[in-house]
């Protein structure tokens, strides 16, 4: 027992030593405070129709704590705040449980459904059960050309092939001769097209390097490693935000003078575009594939409005260089870029 | 190991027919240590990516081998040693991200200097740890469903409490907040002269050396030998069972907090989704190295060989050029032959001793 209260005593003794240290040791710097007085107060959303409050659903393809599904589903949120609709969300990286959320939402009688079609084949039999029960479906993402197929209204995304063909003519207007293509998921539909798209309008060479997300120093010693093995790569090409970061400090250590570009933006990338340690960032703009959809569905509702004549609506690519870059940071900054 | 007992002679000297007394060759010594196998699968792969890939051999591309085997490396001395003690810990992988993400967000929420931030980290990773080792000892519930839903909650935590604190799924940058550079030179990266080293490899060696003296030169090491390789007749004769699998998990927990560290100094953002699936590279690192997956047996030096034959290989098929396409398969591959090559050849050292 006395042992006990020891311990019940030292583990005392430590917290508030650290509550001591944590209240002496103020940053003067960064942090939540400076976050604070850079941002003014932002106003809190408000319906602005008062149509009846609809519940719309989306179901995507994404994997736990993925930046850029956060930001997709920040659009559909404030869309979802201003057209007085009760906005429901849910994802499996999985086709089959993502079939079985939107089964469940179906069920549920949803007014309308924003689905991916990332794993088109499992997808199928749900989005025509939407359909039969006279659910609206829009697809947003990936998917574009099953989109119409299936069913559903439109199709509000990147082409991603597109988007990688505007990386490879990019990379040929900068006289890049040699460049490295970093996927960080291997057996990503989306990510190979990117890729593919690249090779194919670069005039020069392209090779694919694999590395594992979930491990960011792996990333980075793994790039490091090819830069090093191959001297003449002068530009590298990651498919993510947070992959771009780990390429520059591999291009660091390798000693080599290749240019990093990378598909979607974060604050460090706005920043780094700005301070020219990357060359460019293709954004697909996530914010706008949420909001459209929540959007736009309402406008069918209200309005049996369709956008897009049959074709998708391409909310990208964008290529964001040094001069576009700082007017973004604030946005990326809050999470909706 | 006594293959042929001697003939119980009571009234010839004891001592001689005990085997733990008989004198051994410093070769046979050798060829009895848990790390031999995988030394020699080790240096096999190195000459193997030695030929086939001429970028390989050059320093620059060494400290990137190096680095890259330091990072699972760090991780697998304790992992290595909880095998020995006859646990696994699956939690390990996330809670290196935890350990990231407590520091970064709490530093940044609290606008405190950085240093305060990895200290609350330091706290609440060995309590996740020390959590593990209480849940395992009091409920004596197998380590792999313990450890499995610790695994399971933080990757839930990390997920939630991020997007809760920070509004997005990864932490801000608290790169020009206080104290990140002398942060960031003892757990990313400091200069000595004109070369950048990577701390990671530092701290990589000092584990490997004080895990090896805990187990072979302390009564600490004893207990996790005892434990490992067979509890009830440990705390027969008076080895603390329960406080030594709590110490060896939360010796997982600080290594996972150096890791976490540096993930966070080196990158100053952290994504709350990464770690999954690490674990599993740990424990690899470690049955190459030797470790039984019984317990009772293994290494700290072998959890760094297995490291080093990790980071080889996954570097080394780069180096190589190879199609990336295969990528995981030779990497499977390469693990398969440098796991059999090391069992192959304990079990030949084994025989002549």
């Amino acid at each position: 027992m006395a042992r006990a209260r020891t311990g019940v005593r030292a583990l005392g003794a430590v917290l508030a030593a650290v509550l001591g240290v944590s209240l002496a040791g103020c940053s003067s710097t960064g942090g939540k405070r400076a976050e604070d007085a850079r941002k003014a107060q932002a106003a809190a959303g408000k319906a602005a129709v008062n149509t009846p409050r609809w519940t719309f659903a989306m179901v995507t393809h994404s994997g736990d704590g993925d930046t850029f599904w956060d930001i997709v589903q920040s659009g559909a949120e404030q869309a979802a705040a201003k057209d007085n609709i009760n906005f429901l969300y849910a994802h499996s990286d999985e086709g089959q449980q993502q079939a079985q959320l939107v089964d469940s939402y179906i069920s549920k009688e949803v007014d309308a459904l924003i689905v991916t079609l990332a794993k088109p084949d499992a997808m199928k039999a749900v989005v025509a059960k939407a359909r039969k029960a006279g659910i609206p479906v829009i697809t947003v993402n990936s998917g574009s050309k099953q989109s119409k197929a299936y069913g559903a209204l439109t199709h509000i995304g990147q082409d991603e092939t597109i988007a990688g063909e505007a990386v490879g003519d990019e990379l040929d207007a900068r006289g890049k001769k040699k460049a490295l293509c970093v996927l960080h998921e291997q057996g990503n539909v989306g990510h190979e097209q990117r890729c593919a798209g690249a090779k194919k309008t670069f005039g020069g060479d392209m090779q694919n390097l694999y590395v594992d997300g979930t491990n960011m120093p792996d990333v980075q010693a793994s790039i490091e490693a090819k830069l090093q093995a191959d001297r003449s790569i002068d530009s590298v090409v990651t498919l993510g935000a947070p992959f771009a970061d780990a390429a520059v400090q591999a291009r660091k250590t390798a000693g080599s003078k290749a240019e990093i570009d990378t598909f979607d933006l974060n604050p460090k990338v706005a920043k780094a575009l700005q301070e020219g340690t990357l060359g460019f960032a293709v954004d697909q703009q996530p914010y706008l594939q949420g909001y459209q959809a929540v959007d736009l569905l309402w406008l069918y509702k209200y309005n049996a409005d369709v956008l897009g004549g049959g074709r998708p609506v391409l909310t990208g690519p964008q290529i964001i260089t040094e001069k576009d870059a700082a007017e973004l940071e604030e946005f990326t900054e809050r999470g909706t870029r | 190991m006594s293959t042929s007992a001697p003939p119980a002679t009571p009234d010839k000297a004891p001592d001689k027919a005990d085997e733990r007394l008989l004198r051994t060759s410093p070769l046979r010594k050798l060829m009895g240590r848990p790390e031999l196998g995988s030394v020699v699968g080790a240096v096999a792969v190195f000459v193997f990516f030695s030929v086939v890939a001429d970028a390989f051999l050059r320093t620059s591309s060494l400290a990137t081998v190096l680095y890259a085997a330091s990072t699972l490396g760090i991780m697998a001395v304790p992992v290595a040693l909880l095998m020995i003690g006859g646990e696994f810990d699956l939690s390990a992988g996330v809670m290196v991200t935890s350990s990231a993400l407590i520091s970064s967000m709490f530093s940044y929420q609290m606008t405190a200097n950085v240093w305060v931030g990895a200290l609350v980290s330091l706290l609440v990773t060995l309590g996740l740890g020390a959590f593990n080792g209480l849940m395992l000892t009091r409920t004596k519930l197998p380590s792999f469903i313990i450890t499995l839903g610790t695994f399971l909650m933080l990757t839930g935590l990390n997920l939630g409490l991020t997007k809760l604190i920070s509004g997005t799924v990864s932490t801000k940058s608290i790169g020009d907040m206080e104290g990140f550079p002398s942060a960031k030179s003892v757990f990313g990266e400091f200069t000595v002269g004109d070369t950048t080293v990577k701390a990671t490899i530092v701290w990589w060696i000092v584990l490997i050396a004080l895990a090896t003296w805990i187990l072979l030169r302390t009564r600490f090491g004893n207990w996790i030998f005892a434990v490992g390789g067979g509890a009830d007749a440990a705390r027969a004769v008076g080895v603390p069972v329960k406080r030594t699998k709590i110490l060896l998990y939360m010796g997982v927990a600080f290594a996972a907090w150096v890791s976490g560290q540096h993930l966070l100094f080196s990158f100053d953002v952290v994504q709350s989704g990464e770690g999954v699936g690490n674990e599993l590279t740990y424990i690899i690192a470690a049955v190459i190295g030797g470790c039984l997956i019984t317990g009772g047996y293994g290494s700290a030096i072998g959890s760094a060989v297995g490291a080093l034959i990790f980071g080889m290989t996954s570097k080394g098929i780069v180096y190589a050029e190879w199609n990336p396409d295969w990528f995981k398969f030779f990497l499977g591959a390469m693990l398969l032959l440098a796991t059999l090559l090391n069992a192959w050849v304990r079990k030949r050292a084994e025989a002549t001793t």
